[in-house]
């Protein structure tokens, strides 16, 4: 209700020509997503608070960095491949590189089919390689990778807030964990309800998701007994 | 009676895309593009399109240059160039052009100096041509916009 401005998802498209970058700006506008569009790979980084040279490792690089939920946050990158000095898969790994940031979704795109350039990309850890012209229908494909990131820092966020909780009594707690799927709690607070819609679209989601929360959720269903009535017979 | 303005201008749109169409000057593409177009967005297909037209001419030239030095050696930029023009013009729905584009390419690749040279004249020759039809196309659109406006005057 109340949560779809709120939780729009941010992409930052990165691409050297003016053209394309307008381009898929209009596409993920068109798929209801916030974007900010840069011309080089580098100035992704400035954006993200990767500066160059900086060890991603290093502590003062992190405490400098926005890593706080204070700044906007990115859901997902996308990035053309052929760029004039860091080119997408450069990008790629900078971003898998660091700590901070490496569970961003990375997404290619290249007007080239070269199968070894794609398979170099996904095995460094790209989610999707789109060969261009891009559409419509790439985009859908990855709403379930950005609701990803925005689950997990939502998550974070509530669990950042409850452990600032004072007075010791934890009453308006989110519980951080999605356990059973099929509770449906009334009184609950808006991330719940996120929570809870995701774990709807998970189950209707195709089968091909990679997420391992559907797992988690499905085996520890498996681990709790619910059903008293069943007694073995000796 | 100003509504057959409307209509005859729409149908001149229509007569022209369905004839560039037809042609191979235009493929599915740009249908997706205009798919893009909505009231947030008005001038989507205009914007991009002016975009492409100064993106382009400024690679035309440079190919041109290149071309006409009489020292040119440097085919990988020539390639590097039409790859760019390839993409674009696969974005925008502009068949011929980017098919031409491949074929000159594929003699940069070769690095076929002559067959570079007609490469880039037929490139441009498909290119104004595309770009006197777009122009045409915004025309109609800019004439029936006028048209359906003046339907219901203050």
């Amino acid at each position: 209700m109340g949560m779809a401005a709120e939780s729009q998802f941010h992409v930052l498209a990165v691409d050297d020509s003016l053209f394309d970058r307008k381009l898929i700006e209009r596409l993920l506008q068109k798929s209801s997503c916030q974007v900010t569009t840069v011309d080089s790979g580098s100035k992704a980084l400035e954006f993200l608070g990767l500066r160059q040279g900086i060890d991603s490792n290093d502590p003062n690089a992190l405490s400098t960095a926005p890593v706080n939920h204070q700044v906007v946050e990115v859901n997902l990158i996308i990035t053309d491949y052929c760029m004039p000095g860091m080119t997408g898969y450069d990008l790629l790994k900078k971003v898998k590189e660091s700590s901070a940031f490496r569970d961003i979704p990375v997404v290619i795109m290249s007007s080239e089919n070269v199968p070894a350039r794609i398979s170099r990309c996904l095995e460094e850890g790209a989610e999707e390689f789109f060969l261009k012209p891009v559409r419509l229908a790439d985009l859908n494909k990855l709403k379930p990778h950005m609701m990803k990131t925005k689950l997990k820092n939502q998550k974070l966020e509530e669990i950042e807030k409850t452990s600032n909780v004072e007075n010791g009594v934890p009453t308006a707690v989110v519980e951080p964990e999605i356990k059973d799927s099929t509770k449906v709690e009334i009184e609950i607070l808006p991330l719940q309800q996120d929570l809870l819609l995701v774990q709807q679209e998970e189950q209707t989601s195709s089968t091909n998701n990679k997420r391992k929360s559907v797992e988690e959720g499905i085996s520890t269903d498996r681990a709790r007994p619910r059903f008293d009535g069943i007694a073995t017979a000796v | 009676m100003l509504g057959l303005g409307v209509d005859r201008l729409q149908a001149d749109i229509n007569r022209l895309l369905a004839s560039l169409f037809h042609q191979g000057v235009l493929d599915e593409q740009f249908l997706q593009l205009q798919q893009l177009q909505d009231e947030t967005s008005p001038n989507f297909v205009y914007d991009v399109i002016n975009i492409y037209f100064d993106e382009s001419e400024k690679l035309l030239r440079n190919l041109r240059l290149l071309l006409m030095d009489r020292e040119f050696s440097d085919y990988k930029k020539i390639g590097l160039h039409l790859n760019q023009l390839v993409g674009s013009s696969s974005s925008i729905g502009a068949r011929r052009v980017r098919n031409v584009c491949v074929a000159f390419r594929s003699a940069s690749e070769l690095s076929n100096r002559p067959g570079c040279l007609r490469g880039l004249e037929v490139v441009e020759h498909e290119y104004h041509y595309l770009k006197n039809m777009m122009h045409e196309l915004f025309q109609l659109e800019q004439q029936r916009i006028l048209a359906a406006g003046v339907r219901y005057p203050m």
